[in-house]
């Protein structure tokens, strides 16, 4: 029949949105002022939807647990890991890591797990928030 | 352009190779008289990632990741594809629970990709509003993958001789919850594409692949379904745990009792195969086996059990846009002597030369989206004739095929 689309087009009318404003409900004259004033707590951020249980996000790692055996680096596809020999110790540059958790798999003694972490952007891929050591 | 119309001389367009209609980047050549394509040539090869030469430096299971890595909405074809060419090469056998698990994924994102397809199919006649009806859906089927594996778009599930995941019971409800959800909401997409007059008035009669040209181009998946040649790798070859269910090819003759070709019968074949997939991933919910989830669960050990295998692989899947082709060449090393992919898309190019012949340029989006190519974002036609340059962007042939809905609604 004629036009299909009508029905679903005026309930949509009453509908609450979908979208999750995430960070801000309205766009802010200045993001660098809104995340300046978000920072010093005079703005508040509004909530990312949570992730899902075993989300792949930031890598956090046991240092103490790791037995220095490079076999996350071997299975690492994207090069990301580096071993510090002296140390026997490993340091993750996660501008590289593409969160595939390869690594978690493989680990013999479970010192890597997955976070959720995920708002990881920046400009300096040597910064240290995208590096875990 | 009025004044260009009326001449009798035909003039040529080229398309690409950067178009938003296209999956790769591809060039085309549209000889035009008026409004109606008389002609077409394709040219592939536009883009090397150099995605199998970096697979050189690489172990198989470093390759699984970069595998995913070829196309995002078909995330898993590609590295299960490559698993099943490693696993023929390496005589692994997959636990049976494995199997019924691989084809859930696999059903899940035709699912996705099928949605997303009727979307951007709505979009390209301008019907935008089901646009976002579609990705409505699509979204909950996005949140089911990310439920499954984690992630929304690089699901990282596939291991070679198995999947990296389980699906325990108390997954199950919610699994079921989202089944009946798109369930639910497939009677209202079908009633929409099928039964709208704008849907009706834009796809029937249009892009026309005969049974014939399907055979002889080697066109794949759903558009050489929807051409009435029954090919479809989980029928014919029966892998994963397609043997043990009720699966059979979707034509478009089972909803209408005839076969077109057309444009409007590509939709009918799709979104049949969306109820397909949803059933089916029912039936394995209902059948799978309890047990193992992978055959050799120490990576290390697969390793060195890959590393001493000497031959060669081949993984056909059959993905969301028709079958993917993966050949492995083993020797010994620690990454792959070769490694060969051949898209689905492949195939699907050349029919377009026979569907897009004597149509006409505001039929161009539809026509082509229609294979389901993947959608790049940027484009520039540019118009040359007598010396005298029109650039035709993406917006310009969007606004054409608008314009043409408006003008037959009228
Ligand atoms: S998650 Fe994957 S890419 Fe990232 S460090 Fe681990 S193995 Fe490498
Ligand atoms: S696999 Fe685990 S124990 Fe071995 S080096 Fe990596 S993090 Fe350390």
């Amino acid at each position: 029949m004629g036009f299909s689309m009508l029905g679903p087009v005026f309930k949509q009318m009453f509908k609450k949105p979908w979208t999750n404003k995430f960070p801000a409900k309205y766009q802010p004259s200045s993001t660098t002022k809104y995340l300046e004033a978000v920072g010093v707590g005079k703005a508040k951020i509004n909530p990312p939807i949570p992730t899902p249980p075993n989300f792949r996000g930031k890598i956090k790692y046991d240092k103490d647990k790791c037995i220095g055996c490079n076999l996350c680096i071997k299975v690492c596809p994207c090069g990301a890991i580096e071993s510090k020999p002296e140390e026997k110790k490993i340091k993750i540059y996660l501008a590289r890591c593409c969160f595939c958790s390869q690594c978690n798999d493989v680990c013999p003694v479970k010192c890597l797990s997955m976070g959720d972490e995920f708002l990881l952007a920046g400009t300096d891929p040597y910064s240290k928030e995208l590096i875990v050591e | 352009m009025s004044s260009e119309a009326t001449t009798k001389t035909t003039y040529h367009i080229p398309i690409g190779p950067i178009h938003p209609a296209l999956k790769e980047p591809v060039h085309f050549e549209f000889e035009i008289s008026g409004e109606r394509i008389i002609d077409v040539d394709v040219k592939l090869g536009h883009v090397h990632r150099a995605v199998e030469w970096a697979s050189r430096k690489r172990n198989p299971v470093q390759i699984l990741y970069l595998a995913e890595r070829i196309c995002g909405i078909c995330s898993y074809c590609h590295p299960i594809a490559f698993s099943l060419a490693v696993e023929a090469a390496a005589d692994i056998e997959v636990p049976e629970r494995a199997e019924y698990l691989r084809v859930i994924q696999g059903e899940l994102e035709r699912i996705t990709s099928h949605i997303l397809w009727a979307g951007v199919a709505a979009h390209e006649i301008g019907f935008d509003t089901v646009l976002f009806l579609t990705w409505e859906i699509r979204e909950k089927a996005l949140d089911l993958t990310e439920y499954l594996t984690g992630n929304r778009v690089t699901k990282g599930i596939t291991m070679i001789g198995g999947v990296r995941r389980d699906i325990t019971k108390d997954m199950i409800p919610r699994i079921q919850k989202d089944l009946k959800f798109f369930k639910d909401n497939f009677q209202k997409l079908a009633h929409i594409f099928l039964d709208d007059k704008t849907f009706k008035m834009r796809s029937q009669n249009c892009g026309i692949l005969t049974k014939e040209d399907a055979l002889k181009l080697c066109a794949v998946g759903p558009t050489t379904r929807a051409s009435g040649v029954k090919k479809d790798v989980r029928v014919d070859t029966s892998y994963f745990a397609y043997g043990d269910l009720d699966i059979d090819y979707i034509t478009p003759d089972k909803l209408t009792g005839k076969i077109n070709g057309d444009v409007y019968d590509r939709i009918i074949t799709r979104l049949l195969e969306v109820k397909q997939s949803i059933e089916l991933i029912e039936q394995c919910i209902d059948k799978m086996p309890a047990g193992d989830i992978v055959a050799e669960p120490k990576i290390p050990k697969l390793l060195a059990q890959l590393k001493k295998v000497n031959g060669e692989g081949v993984g056909r899947h059959e993905a969301p846009r028709g079958e993917v082709i993966h050949y492995v060449k083993l020797t010994g090393e620690d990454a792959p002597y070769t490694w060969k992919v051949r898209a689905p898309t492949y195939n699907n190019i050349l029919p377009w030369i026979p569907m897009l012949k004597g149509e006409q340029i505001a039929d161009i989006p539809i026509v082509a989206a229609s294979t389901d190519p993947c959608m790049s974002c940027t484009n520039r036609v540019a118009i040359v004739n007598n010396g005298k340059h029109y650039e035709l962007n993406k917006e310009e042939l969007h606004r054409l095929s608008v314009e043409k809905t408006r003008r037959l609604m009228r």
